[in-house]
């Protein structure tokens, strides 16, 4: 193809950018609402961080997320996934934390923690059951599109004060306890509550994983309540592993979206944002082919798509000092292993070998090891959080053999050194730190992959490596995410929309992102 | 022999230009004002005497604390047409253009000069520093800014009879300047780039030189026009007359959206009279959108020019809708008896729809006469700007006198 065409050769109602399961879902909600839809997507397969690919052969993995734990029930219903091909081979998993001198910990077995410490079984059911309560609230927040400030407008006054009285009826003790906790750090609450360092250490790991936070961290609190709040809407099915692994997921969601009359599009690179009278009006692809759209939905990353697709030319300085400052580098890298068998945790009960195991001993081993990232070191004793898909999925490897999937934290996007020359080395020390717990693991492996986040930003185009293309913090969160003047899924520049997991609520395999950005280009235009 | 250390830098805070020492030697009062870091004079006999010689003779006055940057690179008109409200394809190498720049608001950070000093190639003369601004400005453009302050001596030589002075002082080929031109001349061998431009409304040129040149040009220039008065100046007379020719003083009549603090503080060049400064039809620049909404709804409120009654100038008077004082609509930013119009003068900033020429105000004016303050109620005039504009200014090439 020529790499002159100028001219639009079509036009769509809405073009979206990215077939991750944000751009999927926003893709499907407005097919099924009549628009004509396109999905230009840059990869080979639709996912983006939610795909199974093969990494050795025979040996396939989920190569982003690898559990499925937040994808909201009424969304899987809402767009027919099951019907669409979408199974699980396994739900409710259990999560233990595992420990070098003692047996792994069941996270919630209360009778196990009662043998280590009788206090904190007491103590456990009311904690869960009142975290369980302001999940429930965070997720209000999480289910709504941010409304904007300052503004006349009544459903923006509605909004906030339908939250305001969501809160209110937690009613007094819990409004006053959910108050003092939110803005406090992970280990101080856990430390308040609990004794047991391996049961601390799991919840600390929830509070920190895939953010640039140690536990100490001040608002490491909010994020574990945003995982649990994701995961209350998700509470049918649970951790779960899907069957074929994360991209059966988003293959179930393309086919929903085509279903309903979207076009997906693979191996479509966008390399512009075109714009015609400050309004977007269609995007430039790698090859020069240029594509008309009423709208341009963008599932890429807010910096990737303000400042780099649509070009700060078209943005006022301030806005652009914003997208430049929202902090989106990730700290969270993912080893891959290739296992001629399967492998056995100390202690750990055959049948529990499928679960979420967790090393995370303490929360201080957790704060040990995210001090290194601040000094641009990988940890010399990550936190890691492994799945073994394999023992619930076999055809994810070979007969007998099996695949392990880690997520490592903290991995620097740019470390000192550089990632070349410390590649070999935080790749030796997670597999150590695996083996002794699982001894004998290394004599088994096969092959393995260590995706950084600068490969993670390489492979799949998202700026910074990172998981939710930005921290969720206090400062990046609802009402202000990605940044002012973004936040609502528009941007300055009339037609162009943020779809992915810069906006609110973020990333997650949870497609909300997606389903409100959805509404918001219904509710302004077309 | 050693030389003795400089002293550390915070018991010298300010800076001193490299005319510093011959300024010092001619000024009689100790009057100094810090500006952008350097020490300059603020009056250097007295600020009438000083006002005068700007409208009849040729004065001196030191510009090198201005600050100034250079932008280059492949992107560098491009930086610029989007960081100004000012259409700047079409400057032409060789010419200088008047800009003001927003945020993302509308509201003026600051104005400026831009000078074209090659195809992708300038020069932005600003009142206060703009780094910040400028570098985060740049995110997505191929250009290099870079300071170069102190690089450059500057003076600005202003009134009727400056194009006189230089052409004594030898700078060959001054006479076919014309206003927003600027040529690389010279001065007996010294390389000197002049500009006609100026903050007098007046006839005037702007010499910028090396600093090694500073004190040898300082000096044959005195000498140059001394048989017509060329007198040296402070910021004070610089200041009258800018108020005649209707031009904006940051902190005075405006303050930078950067440095304001309070709610409607800021101001849209649109409100400061500078409307014909904005070009819509150009690709996007910083506050467009903010900028043609409020285009579409009108200013809010207007600096305007005012003809106070009486001769006592309204130094930050309020303004009223009539003498009684029932209804407040504005006030002064900037005041004074005009010599040269012999009318009581004032810029101020009036909410519509009372900023309509020819509309009638009543300023609120406080006299403090021998330590008793007295109160006056004087009907203001709403009349266009600028005060003062002579024929000279313009006028190519300038009279011989």
């Amino acid at each position: 193809m020529s790499t002159s065409v100028l001219q639009p050769i079509a036009r769509v109602d809405a073009l979206v950018i990215g077939a991750g399961h944000n751009g999927l879902v926003c893709a499907a909600t407005l097919a099924r609402a009549g628009r004509s839809v396109l999905i230009l997507e840059a990869a080979d397969t639709v996912g983006g961080l939610s795909v199974t690919r093969e990494f050795s052969p025979g040996f396939r993995v989920s190569a982003g997320a690898h559990l499925l734990h937040q994808l909201p029930s009424t969304l899987v219903k809402d767009l027919a996934l099951f019907s669409h091909g979408l199974k699980f081979s396994a739900t409710h998993l259990p999560t233990l934390s595992l420990s070098q001198d003692q047996l792994p910990l069941r996270v919630g077995d209360q009778d196990a923690l009662g043998v280590r410490c009788e206090a904190d079984a007491r103590a456990w059911g009311p904690f869960e059951r009142q975290m369980q309560r302001f999940a429930g609230f965070v997720q209000a927040i999480l289910a709504s599109a941010p409304p904007r400030l300052g503004t006349d407008l009544w459903s923006d006054k509605a909004a906030l004060l339908k939250l305001a009285l969501k809160l209110r009826l937690l009613g007094q003790r819990d409004m006053r306890e959910f108050l003092r906790i939110i803005g406090m750090n992970a280990h101080d609450l856990f430390n308040d509550e609990f004794v047991t360092d391996p049961l601390k250490g799991a919840l600390g790991f929830d509070a920190v994983l895939g953010t640039n936070f140690g536990p100490r961290a001040p608002g490491t609190v909010l994020t574990y309540l945003y995982r649990r709040a994701a995961e209350f809407a998700a509470s049918d099915t649970g951790l779960a592993v899907p069957e074929g692994g994360m991209g059966a997921v988003t293959q179930a969601l393309a086919r929903s979206a085509e279903a309903a009359g979207a076009i997906i599009r693979c191996q479509a690179p966008v390399t512009r944002i075109l714009v015609e009278n400050d309004r977007a009006s269609g995007v430039q692809l790698a090859s020069g082919e240029c594509i008309a759209a009423s709208t341009v939905i963008s599932n890429v990353d807010a910096k990737t798509t303000l400042l780099t697709l649509l070009g700060t030319e078209h943005l006022d300085t301030g806005f652009v000092r914003r997208a430049d400052h929202f902090r989106s580098r990730g700290l969270s890298a993912k080893l891959h292993l290739a296992l001629d068998r399967r492998p056995l945790f100390k202690g750990l009960r055959p049948e529990l070998h499928g679960g979420r195991l967790l090393i995370a001993p303490t929360l201080e081993y957790l704060e040990r090891a995210f001090n290194a990232s601040k000094y641009r070191t990988p940890s010399a004793a990550p936190a890691i959080e492994i799945t073994i898909p394999s023992v619930h999925d076999q055809s994810l490897a070979p007969d007998g053999k099996h695949v392990l999937s880690a997520i490592v934290q903290y991995a620097p996007y740019a470390p000192d050194g550089g990632w070349p020359a410390l590649r070999e080395g935080f790749t030796r020390t997670v597999i150590d730190l695996i083996e002794a717990h699982a001894p004998g693991l290394r004599d088994s492996i096969v092959a393995s992959e260590l995706l950084t986040p600068k490969d993670i930003e390489t492979q799949f185009r998202v700026h910074g490596g990172h998981w939710h293309h930005g921290d969720l913090a206090f400062d990046q969160f609802y009402l202000v995410r990605p940044f002012p003047g973004a936040a609502q899924y528009g941007s300055p520049v009339a037609g162009l929309y943020l779809c992915g997991a810069s906006s609110h609520p973020g990333g997650g395999v949870m497609g909300l992102a997606g389903r409100h950005a959805a509404r918001a280009v219904l509710n302004e235009n077309l | 022999m050693n030389a003795s250390p400089a002293p550390p830098h915070f018991k010298r805070p300010l800076l001193e230009t490299p005319f510093s020492a011959r300024a010092r030697a001619l000024q009689q009062h100790d009057r100094f004002v810090a500006w952008a870091g350097y020490s300059t004079v603020d009056v250097f006999t007295t600020p009438e005497q000083e006002y005068f010689a700007i409208r009849n003779a040729t004065t001196v006055y030191d510009l090198t604390p201005m600050v100034k940057y250079r932008i280059a690179g492949h992107d560098a008109e491009r930086f610029l047409n989007r960081l100004v409200t000012r259409d700047l394809r079409k400057l032409k190498v060789g010419r200088v253009s008047y800009v003001v720049w927003c945020n993302d608001a509308g509201h003026l950070i600051d104005d400026g000069t831009v000078f074209r000093m090659g195809p992708q190639d300038f020069r932005l003369c600003t009142a206060e520093r703009q780094l910040d601004w400028l570098l985060d400005s740049a995110i997505g453009f191929d250009v290099e800014i870079e300071e170069v302050t102190a690089e450059i001596a500057a003076l600005s030589v202003q009134g009727p009879t400056s194009c006189w002075a230089l052409k004594q002082l030898g700078v060959e080929g001054i006479s076919e300047l014309k206003p927003f031109e600027w040529r690389n001349l010279s001065a007996a061998g010294r390389p000197l780039m002049v500009s006609r431009t100026g903050f007098t409304g007046d006839l005037g040129y702007e010499l910028w030189m090396r600093p090694e040149h500073a004190l040898s040009i300082w000096d044959d220039l005195l000498e140059a026009g001394r048989l017509r008065g060329i007198r040296v100046i402070g910021s004070q007379a610089l200041n009258m007359a800018r108020i005649e020719a209707g031009f904006l003083m940051p902190n005075v009549d405006f303050v930078s959206a950067e440095h304001t603090i309070r709610l409607n503080r800021d101001r849209s060049p649109l409100e400061l009279g500078l409307g014909w400064l904005i070009d819509f039809d150009k690709p996007h620049f910083n506050g467009r959108r903010a900028l043609l909404s409020e285009s579409q709804s009108g200013p809010a409120q207007m600096l305007i020019g005012l003809d106070v009654a009486g001769n006592k100038p309204a130094h930050g008077a309020l303004l009223y809708t009539d003498e009684k004082g029932s209804l407040e609509v504005g006030h002064v930013t900037s005041a004074m008896w005009s010599p040269t119009c012999k009318r009581n003068i004032a810029l101020a900033m009036v909410k519509a729809p009372y900023f309509k020429t020819g509309s009638t105000l009543w300023a609120d004016v406080y006299l403090n006469r021998e330590l008793v303050w007295e109160r006056r109620m004087l009907k203001a005039l709403v009349v266009e700007k600028p005060f003062f504009a002579p024929e000279r200014r313009r006028l190519t090439p300038p009279a011989d006198h």
